[in-house]
């Protein structure tokens, strides 16, 4: 500390104002006050050129470190009173960060969709591919080239919709697209045909539309022993659980061994598809050598997969599109 | 097809519980879909012995019985069916006892004399229609027997789910052959000699038609008496079969056929007129049928005639004229095989579906004709009384079907399913079916039965060997194979697509292919749609001509249901008939009511136009396209004028975006404000990836324009014109305001452009943006007329 008292005060008074500022405008100016080109201070360095030489390098020693002692007094108080302005915004812009969300909730994707794509993404992983077909369709692809004559009785279980006016028809299942992709292609084949088809019946468990994944497998030394396997795979995965399935004879005039398969629900049996062995007929209706080449075809409606797995238990709401209910699946 | 258990059991009887025997069917490809119990919930009703009938003293119609239940215990009932006889058996109803309206019975006084009992008729125990008549048993029923017993009401029905393949399986004798062959058993066929003539009366019988119909056989039975009732177990069987009785002749056909599974038909011989001649039809002629419609014929249409002209539908229904009716003496009767393939169609042809032919346009045995005529015969004759003639039977044996020789290859077996059945086996599973099985080096030769229709091909045979030895003896594995790599999933637009509209806030629909026609003529006068022949209701007839009926209705729906705010998707196809048939798919969304759900702290608003041409972009935008859409002002309907654009793409039009004109909204029940887009999938393929695209390391400049234009002018075509005159340097156009009003002329707005430029090669030095600036300001002053706002 300087030994003129007269410094010493005006050191004091400087380092209690420093301390005293409230804000930094306030410090800012004490600094002009002290350090600044015609601060107080800054006159007294002035004025250290009119002392003689001998007193003058001690004086210009305290003077200099007061003027140190101010800077970083002033930085430091700086440093205190940003900080404090910093608490203080960030304390004004608290928010109550339990308010809800804003801005687009999103919409959600139909239950159809959905159950379609599960499907569609573990089929693919055997290497299956998907492939479209035609809805308004011919009698020849939905009937003829599946085996099944006109007049057979088997068509009497299609419930099939006619257009007028013509020889058209709405598919009744998606094997019109398995003829289609056998007619253009060779074996090996795997391809799943997952879209819209129609029945002209309607009630808790049959819409007049609805979806259908068409499954083929065709390729060499192919058996009922693949059928099942790749079923009870899908059957596994599709719901996520282990579910006892069983297969059982059935009929289908464009599969030869046929069967449905059976898995258990909560009141005992359910039918969820139908599958076979492909008809010998049916490959040679598309020029397959039904020698060489086995294959096998399973069909499976989409809604009642739905069904079973969200437990709905009317068919027809998932064509009420009703918000209500398309909203527990988003 | 529904039978008795009991009936089945009489004819093979495995160790089987009720629920095993209907696993088992249904195992074996004959899916049995319920049994239902018979026993009934009447509580106690008896068999009674009527000992003595005596007059009410007050009331001629009624009768004072006294009433056996056996084990000398008698009671007193007041009856007033006709007919009631001493000794007879009849259905006793004791106190307690549910039957009729179902109260539990009590002792009554009826005109002053007590009744402690009731004496029921069939429809009061819900067997059976009002006869009048009180239900009469026989023996070995007794009096006090508790009357389910004596009716076999332990009994169930089974409805069996049979295929279309198993005809053979519409019988009970046929549905014992399987069950025999599941449990390694007999059958018990029911001993049916034959019926000796001892009457001379005949018909001829002619077959110009043999590979229709190879064999008729046809027998008269005269005075016959065919106001008997139907024996109690005969229409017990019959309507547990879900068969309605009809007389008692018609009822034995009927029974034989259930029990057989050979169709027969009974003509009043009275009212036949000569020989019986299996023809073609002709196509003037007509046919009044059983249920009394007449019908037309047509010459691939197979019938009975006689002298007079066509008297039945072969294989399908008989004519009303020759039926059996209560004055019928002399019956002929027909039991006949006619071809699958001349019957198959013609049923639903004419409307009809009748238990025969169900049966031959599936294939009934070729065999069954003369056992089935002989067991009606044997049956008739005991129950109606009469004298049987000769059977007279015309066969053309040629035209008969016959079995081909198949080969089963022990190796294509174990290929198709992936197990090898011991031969043994195989062998023991065919004979047991019927087939005449030979083995020979690689497998085996076969010859089907003749009631096994379906049997026509190597893979029939490995079915058979398969669903008996059991599907679940064949093991479970996973295909071997070369799945190859590919890009065949699911249409990646539309996944795409979903994603984007959910993220928008849309949920997706899934509405019916079919609409209500008017609904859609009320929304778009054109293209005429597509009609179904035989639409499911009125209000689905026609096949979807755009996506947007289907929603407006799903959105209907919703606003009946308290939704204030409705937005809704869909992908699928729309069906148009002209200039060739198309299907193609489309996308398309309606929106009603504000942009954003109900929330606490955003300035909210109706979604608008813009909103939906922003979600149309996005959508765009997904498919990498190279053109820029571009939109015009339309008129076409539904939108209404002024507020809808067309949207193209390379002046190709793609779809259509804007508000619902409020009048076709209303014709659709919505009186609401409805914003809609439907996009034409089919135009809007997914452009490559595109390659990585050098961008300026430069600085950017941006300058900021108001431009005054006429209110008139669409921004759209000044847009184009300045990004086409700010050249490549001209790098980001947004227009980030528009206004009328004060300080703009009347009839005027001003456009606010925020122009950034930006060179590839160098920094950009202000005398270049001037220039380009200079540029655009020519351009949209001489095309436009535009100013720049002082």
């Amino acid at each position: 500390m300087p030994t003129d008292p007269d410094l010493k005060k005006f050191a004091e008074s400087a380092f209690a104002a420093i301390e005293a500022a409230a804000d930094p405008q306030s410090l800012e100016a004490l600094r002009v006050r002290y350090l600044g080109k015609k601060g107080e201070l800054t006159a007294r360095l002035k004025r250290l050129g009119g002392l003689d030489p001998g007193r003058r390098k001690a004086a210009g020693e305290i003077l200099n470190r007061i003027k140190a002692e101010l800077n970083e007094r002033i930085a430091r108080r700086r440093s205190v009173l940003e900080e404090a302005a910093l608490e203080s915004r960030l304390d004004a812009e608290r928010i109550d960060v339990t308010l809800p969300a804003r801005g687009q909730r999103p919409g959600g994707i139909h239950p159809v969709t959905r159950t379609l794509e599960r499907m569609e993404a573990l089929f693919m992983q055997l290497g299956f591919e998907i492939s479209d077909g035609p809805e308004i369709e011919d009698s020849f692809y939905n009937f003829e080239a599946l085996n099944i004559p006109e007049d057979h009785p088997a068509r009497a279980m299609h419930d099939t919709f006619y257009v007028a006016g013509g020889k058209l028809l709405l598919r009744t299942h998606t094997s019109n697209v398995q003829i289609r992709v056998m007619q253009r292609r060779p074996p090996p084949l795997r391809i799943i045909s997952p879209g819209r088809v129609f029945r002209c019946d309607s009630d808790m468990t049959h819409a007049p539309m609805f979806h259908q994944i068409e499954g083929l497998l065709v390729d060499e030394g192919v058996g009922f022993a693949d059928l099942k396997g790749i079923l009870e795979d899908f059957v596994a995965n599709f719901f996520e659980r282990e579910v006892s399935l069983r297969f059982r004879p059935s009929y289908f005039p464009f599969t030869e061994p046929s069967a449905e398969v059976d898995i258990m629900g909560a009141n005992g049996w359910l039918e969820i598809l139908g599958c076979g062995m492909v008809h010998p007929r049916v490959l040679e209706n598309v020029g397959i050598d039904s020698e060489r080449f086995t294959g096998f075809a399973f069909g499976m409606g989409v809604e009642r997969l739905a069904m079973l797995k969200y437990g709905i238990d009317d068919i027809r709401m998932f064509f009420d599109n009703d918000l209500r209910f398309l909203r527990q699946f988003a | 097809m529904k039978f008795s258990e009991r009936w089945l059991r009489e004819w093979v009887d495995p160790p089987l519980s009720t629920a095993e025997l209907a696993e088992q069917l249904t195992m074996a490809g004959l899916e049995v879909e319920a049994t239902l119990s018979l026993r009934p919930e009447w509580g106690p009703v008896v068999v009674g012995l009527v000992e003595t009938v005596a007059k009410h003293p007050s009331s001629g119609d009624l009768k004072i019985c006294t009433v056996s239940t056996g084990s000398g215990a008698s009671m007193q009932v007041v009856c007033g069916a006709p007919g009631v006889a001493a000794g007879g058996l009849y259905a006793l109803a004791l106190p307690g006892a549910r039957v009729g309206d179902s109260r539990a019975l009590d002792a009554v006084t009826i005109r002053g004399v007590r009744s402690e009992a009731m004496l029921c008729s069939r429809a009061e125990l819900g067997l059976g229609e009002e006869s009048g008549s009180l239900l009469e048993l026989k023996p070995p029923a007794m009096a006090g027997m508790p009357l389910d017993r004596a009716l076999e009401l332990d009994d169930h029905i089974f409805d069996l789910a049979v295929t279309p393949n198993r005809g053979d399986c519409l019988s009970i004798s046929g549905i014992a052959r399987e069950v025999a062959v599941l449990n390694s058993s007999k059958v018990r066929h029911p001993q049916t000699p034959a019926v000796a003539a001892t009457s001379t009366r005949r018909r001829e019988i002619s077959l110009p038609v043999p590979d229709a119909c190879p064999r008729y056989l046809g027998r008269v039975i005269e005075d016959i008496d065919v106001r008997r009732p139907t024996p109690l177990w005969i229409a017990e069987r019959l309507r547990r079969a879900d068969v309605r009785g009809i007389n008692i002749v018609v009822d034995i056909t009927n029974y034989v056929m259930l029990e057989l599974g050979q169709p027969m038909h009974a003509f009043d011989d009275d009212r036949l007129q000569g020989g019986i001649n299996v023809r073609r039809g002709r196509s003037a002629e007509a046919l009044k049928c059983l249920d009394g419609l007449t019908r037309t014929l047509a010459d691939d249409v197979l019938v009975i005639a006689d002298a007079s002209g066509a008297v039945a539908l072969a294989g399908i229904m008989g004519g009303e004229y020759t039926a059996i009716d209560s004055h019928s003496r002399n019956v002929f009767l027909e039991s006949a095989f006619f071809m699958p393939e001349y019957v198959r169609g013609r049923a639903r042809r004419f409307g009809l579906q009748t238990d025969a032919s169900q049966r031959f346009e599936r294939g009934v045995d070729p065999a069954l004709p003369a056992p089935a005529l002989e067991r009606a015969s044997a049956l008739i004759l005991e129950s109606c009384g009469g004298r049987a003639g000769p059977v007279i039977e015309a066969v053309s044996p040629g035209h008969l079907p016959a079995a081909p020789e198949l080969t089963l290859r022990r190796k294509r077996l174990e290929t198709l399913l992936g197990l090898a059945v011991p031969p043994e086996r195989v062998s023991g599973i065919l004979e047991h079916l019927g087939f005449r099985a030979r083995e020979t080096d690689g497998g085996w030769r076969v010859v089907s039965p003749s009631h096994r229709f379906d049997v026509t091909l190597e893979a029939d045979l490995v079915e058979e060997v398969a669903r008996i030895h059991g599907y679940d003896r064949i093991p479970s594995r996973r295909p071997d194979g070369r799945p190859a790599m590919h890009l065949q999933g699911p249409d990646p637009r539309f996944s795409a697509w979903r994603r984007i509209l959910v993220d928008r806030g849309y949920f997706e629909a899934i509405t019916y292919s079919f609409v209500d026609e008017t609904v859609q003529a009320g929304l778009f006068e054109s293209p005429a749609p597509i009609r179904l022949q035989n639409p499911i209701a009125e209000d689905m007839g026609a096949m979807r001509v755009s996506l947007l009926p289907g929603l407006l209705q799903a959105l209907n729906y919703n606003l009946n249901r308290q939704q204030g705010r409705v937005r809704l998707f869909e992908i699928g196809r729309v069906f148009l008939a002209e200039p060739g048939l198309t299907q193609d798919f489309r996308v398309a969304a309606v929106t009603f009511g504000n942009i954003y759900s109900e929330q606490w702290d955003r300035s909210n608003r109706l979604a608008e136009f813009f909103d939906l041409k922003a979600d149309v972009e996005a959508l765009l935008t997904e498919l990498r396209l190279n053109a820029e859409s571009t939109y015009q002002p339309t008129d076409r309907a539904p939108f209404q004028p002024g507020q809808a654009a067309n949207i193209l793409l390379d002046k190709q039009l793609v779809g259509v975006v804007g508000a619902l004109h409020p009048k076709r909204l209303s014709k659709a029940g919505i009186e609401v404000p409805v914003y809609a887009f439907e996009l034409d999938a089919e135009r809007l393929a997914v452009g490559p990836e595109r390659p990585f695209a050098e961008f300026s390391r430069f600085p950017s400049m941006r300058r900021d324009l108001a431009l005054v234009v006429d209110r008139d002018l669409p921004v759209g075509d000044l847009l184009i014109v300045v990004r086409a005159s700010g050249g490549e340097l001209l790098t980001n156009l947004e227009l980030f305001d528009v206004y009328e009003g004060e300080g703009v002329d009347l009839g005027k707005k001003s456009l606010a452009l925020g122009l950034t430029f930006q060179k590839s090669s160098s920094t950009l030095i202000e005398l270049e943006v001037e220039a380009a600036l200079d540029g655009i300001l020519g351009a949209v002053q001489g095309k436009f007329g535009a100013k720049l706002r002082n």
